[in-house]
This record gives structure tokens, sequence and C-alpha cells, in this order.
């Protein structure tokens, strides 16, 4: 059993082991993904730890060739583009992230409801390193 | 059951202003709003003394960020000499002075005062395009920022959803883009000044001047599919989708109805307000609507007893073409899935039977943030009392108008009817 805090430092510690992780309140039943510490469907902190399988199918997305400072330092400009999506996971719940693995120069292509897995970046170095959640063809 | 939402005393906008919205690299947040306050009274037809005001608030989002300057409350107080007297800030991202407004109108309602100014600022034009970029996702969500979407990101995806879930597509979007710049022109405090057309007829003329070969562009939505005249963004939003960034304030003078008259014969009534918050896109119900905006109206046509048959125009929260799309959906104006074929149609335009974004909208007036909606209002000020000039409503009997401001991605949203009587 996992006794982690069913917070969002939780949630990147998890991302950074490579594991994608919901809260489920254990009264109604409800998934969450990110965790929450608080069901606001039946108003109590009652939670259990959930792994996601990591397989969805993509709800929205957007090809961003003007990217904010952060993304730019990770070498992504108007030549190289990047995708943002949200995907609607097996279990339910939708996350944001990022989509590896399609061409975002050729964003017309992109279909909603194309299948895809998780998969986890980790960018930067020593107390900069994170991992961030991804998501590419399956 | 939830009780229905009344004021317990009615308030009056007996005046209203704007600073002209725009760029101005050397002047600053205090010149913006000296020139709506000037402004503002001097659209207070039998006068007023500013002395008058018993309080003010004031909403800002981000200048904290932009100019390295916070606590905007005391620092408008003491421009206008309105000291020792309350001063208050509001924040609600790019609905912070929608905000301002409904925090006027409750301490009016409450009998507490009788006399208040509210309004906004925002100071952007400080910062470089992607600073502004960065400052502007401080309003989203962290889990947003982590997947890389920017706020065009954020409505770009939208934009996907709503295309797949009803059919429409990139040319949709250009009919709202056309139709504001259409309007702007006929606005003089607009930013910018020219229609689709008129821009895409300077770029022809540039390039015969220069001897350069000329684009075959004959129509707007050629134009604007050209992606070196409309670059993309955050697909499938593009340069012309996107509103830009902008310098200015505005304001409106609030007071108990009973008064009204004693500033003007033609005071404007709150007849509804209502405000929402909203969930992160991951969280949200849907992708194709606003929940915050559904439930900020839903209080503003109960407080009113007014149906979206009975709202004659609005301003709405333009930020990006796909937006002004949902947003006439969600505030009832046209069915989930409709909007897009009512703007196609033209039942949007100035003339037609529903008008939108009169005042060129926030793609070409301009979007100061913190400023903008007070200014959404004080288009509503302008038309229903007949003095829009050239883009006032053809409609004789103009009575009833809306504004629908948004804030974050979709966090916070507001709706606001204002009636003439
Ligand atoms: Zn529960």
């Amino acid at each position: 059993m996992e006794d982690r805090p069913f917070s969002d430092n939780s949630f990147q510690q998890f991302l950074n082991e490579e594991k994608l992780m919901g809260s489920r309140c254990k009264i109604c039943r409800e998934l969450f993904v990110p965790p929450r510490p608080f069901c606001p469907k039946c108003n109590n902190t009652k939670m259990e730890w959930v792994p996601i399988k990591g397989i969805g199918k993509l709800s929205a997305f957007t090809s961003i060739f003007v990217g904010p400072p952060y993304m730019v330092k990770e070498g992504y400009d108007r030549k190289h583009p990047y995708i943002a999506g949200v995907i609607e996971l097996e279990e339910g719940p939708k996350v944001d992230a990022r989509i590896e693995g399609i061409d975002a120069n050729k964003p017309e292509l992109i279909k909603i409801g194309t299948p895809l897995a998780a998969t986890y970046l980790h960018r930067g170095e020593g107390a900069e390193k994170k991992t961030y959640l991804a998501f590419k063809p399956e | 059951m939830r009780k229905r939402h009344k004021l317990a005393r009615g308030v009056a906008v007996v005046g209203a202003g704007m600073s002209k919205f725009g760029i101005y690299k050397d002047r600053n947040s205090k010149d913006f709003f000296v020139e709506a306050f000037q402004d503002m009274r001097t659209s207070v037809d039998k006068g007023f003394d500013p002395k008058d005001i018993e309080a003010l608030y004031i909403g800002n989002f981000t200048n904290d960020f932009f100019v390295h300057q916070a606590h905007w409350g005391p620092i408008l107080s003491d421009l206008i000499g309105h000291t020792p007297k309350p001063a208050t800030r509001t924040e609600g991202a790019c609905a912070s002075s929608a905000l301002s407004f409904r925090e006027g109108v409750f301490a009016i309602a409450s009998g507490f005062y009788d006399i208040v100014l509210v309004g906004g600022v925002e100071d952007m034009s400080k910062r470089t395009t992607e600073e502004v970029t960065e400052g502007l996702a401080m309003a989203s969500i962290s889990y947003e920022r982590e997947a890389g979407f920017t706020f065009p990101g954020v409505f770009g995806a939208l934009a996907t959803a709503y295309f797949h879930q009803y059919g429409a597509n990139r040319e949709h979007l250009m009919n709202v883009t056309i139709k504001s710049h259409n309007n702007a022109p006929l606005n003089p405090r607009a930013q910018y000044n020219m229609t689709i057309r008129e821009i895409m007829n300077a770029k022809i003329e540039k390039c015969k001047a220069k001897g350069e070969s000329v684009s075959p562009w004959t129509t707007e939505k050629e134009f604007l599919s050209d992606p070196v005249a409309n670059p993309v963004v955050a697909w499938p939003m593009h340069l012309f989708d996107c509103c830009p960034i902008s310098d200015g304030a505005s304001c409106m003078l609030l007071v108990a109805e009973d008064i009204a008259r004693n500033f003007t014969d033609k005071p404007l009534y709150v007849a509804g307000i209502g405000q929402g918050s909203g969930r992160g896109l991951h969280a949200a119900d849907s992708l194709t609507y606003f929940e915050a905006t559904r439930y900020a109206a839903k209080e503003a046509y109960e407080m009113s007893g007014l149906k979206p048959e009975d709202i004659q125009f609005a301003e709405v929260h333009d930020c990006f073409s796909i937006a002004e799309i949902i947003h006439i959906e969600d505030i009832g104006f046209f069915k989930p899935g409709e909007g897009y074929k009512a703007v196609a149609e033209g039942h949007t335009r100035l003339d037609g039977s529903k008008p939108i974004n009169t005042s060129g909208g926030l793609k070409c007036k301009g979007h100061p943030v913190g400023a903008t909606g007070v200014g959404q209002l004080y288009e509503i000020w302008k038309q229903l009392r007949g003095e829009a000039g050239a883009r006032q409503i053809p409609n004789k009997n103009l009575r009833v108008g809306a504004t629908q401001n948004l804030g974050g991605t979709g966090g916070t949203c507001t709706m606001t009817i204002l009636e003439r009587r």
C-alpha cells in the first residue's frame, strides 16, 4: 500500500518513477487523475492510490509554434513546434500531457480519438531534473 | 433548492469611461487610468463631484508581473484624490474588472455606500511577447503548463474538440475575425482600425511598391488562409484568431438606484449579474463549453427574470476566435453547436439579429486584461444610450445588453446584464 499524501508533489514523484497514479475515493469510488486529497463528490478524505494503465485516446490537442520561455529552453520554436493535448484515459478521467511521436508540423492530419499510450520525458539536469507526462501513439 | 439571487436595492450606472486601448511604451497605468477617469467624468450628464465617491474597486490581473508593481488600489485612489477612503483590488485574471463591477454593485446594494467607482487597468506592453505569454499563463493551472499549454494553446485545443464534435472548421473561425474587423474601424477607441480587406489590400500595395511579386489573394478568407500572412500560433489558432497585447484602463460610476436621476436622465440599471468558477481542461465537464459561463449566465438570467431572447446584443470575451463561438452558445443566444452557423449566417454582425462585439471585441478593441470587463460594459453603455456613433446598432428600440467576461482558461466567468428603463 502506498502511503504518500494525495498531493501534486506525490503525483510528480510518481512521474519521476515513470508511474501514472490517481486517487480513488473509498466511499463513492470516484477516480481522480491527478490525485485529489478530498472527494468533492461525497465530501470526505478517505482516498486510496490507484495505478493508471496509461492507455487512452486524444480528446483535444494543439500544436504550439510560439511557446513559453521554458519550452523554448527545451529547443522548441516556430520551426520546431510541439503538441500538447488532453487525453481521455481508459479508466475515465482526462489528463493534460505532451504528445510525442506525431508530426507537430502537420497538425491538420492529427485525429481526435487517436489511441495513445503514456511515456515519460526526463528533462533538465541536477536540481532542475524533472519528469513530464507524455503520450505517444500505441 | 437554491434561492433566487437578487439585490437588496437597485444599482444604476451613471457614468463610464475608457482609455483608448493600445501599445504605449512611454505611458503607465496611472496615465491610462486618468484618461479613463476624465472620460467618465465628462460622461456624467448632470456632473458630479469626485469627492462624493465613497469607495473604489479596481480590477488588475498582474501588473505585479508586467511592471513589478502590485497593490494598485491605493495608488489609483491617491491619483484621483480619493484617499483616505477605501480602495480594493479585485483579481480574476482577464475577468478582474468584471469582479470590481460586481463588488461595487454589492457594496451599494447592501446599503453601505451610495456612490462607488469601479474599473480596471493593465500595463502589458513593457514586456516581450514571450514574457507576456508567460505572465498570462499564470492564470492557467499547473497541469496545463506542465503539458506545455499556452493560452492560445488551450483555446486551440478547445477548437479541435469543438470542430470534432460539431463539424466546424477554420473557415468558421475566420467569420468571427472578419466580423470583428468590420466593426473595429467604426470604434475610435479601438486598438486596430482596419478591416481584413483593408489589411489585405495594404499588403498588396506594399508588395507592388517594393516591386515584389504580389500575393494572389482576392478574398479575405484567401488572405487568412495564407500561412505567411496569417501564421499559426497554436493550431488551429493563427495570428488573426488571437487578441493583441494592450495597455489601458476603464471605469464606471455606480450609484444607488434612487439617486440615479441626480446624475443623468439616462441611467442604465443593473438587471442581472452572475459569476461562476471553472476547473482546468482535464477536469472540465466538457471541452466544448465553459461550465463557469453557463453558471454565471444562469445566475444573471435568474436575477433579471430575462431570457436569452430578451438580450438584444452582447460583448463577449473573444480572447480567441473560437471563444466567441463558445460564449454565444454558453449564454444561450444559440444552441450548443449552432454558434458557428449563426456567425456564418451573419446573425452576429452589427446589422444582424444578435450583434456581438460591436466594439470590435478584444480582437480589435484590444485586451488590457484587467480593464476588459468594465471596458466591455462601456460598449453596452454607449449602445444603450445611443452614443455609439458609426457603430450604433440600427435597432431603434435598444433596451437590454449584456457582457460575458472570462478569466484564465475558464476559471472565472461572469455575465452582466444592463438595461435602460
Ligand atoms: Zn467520494
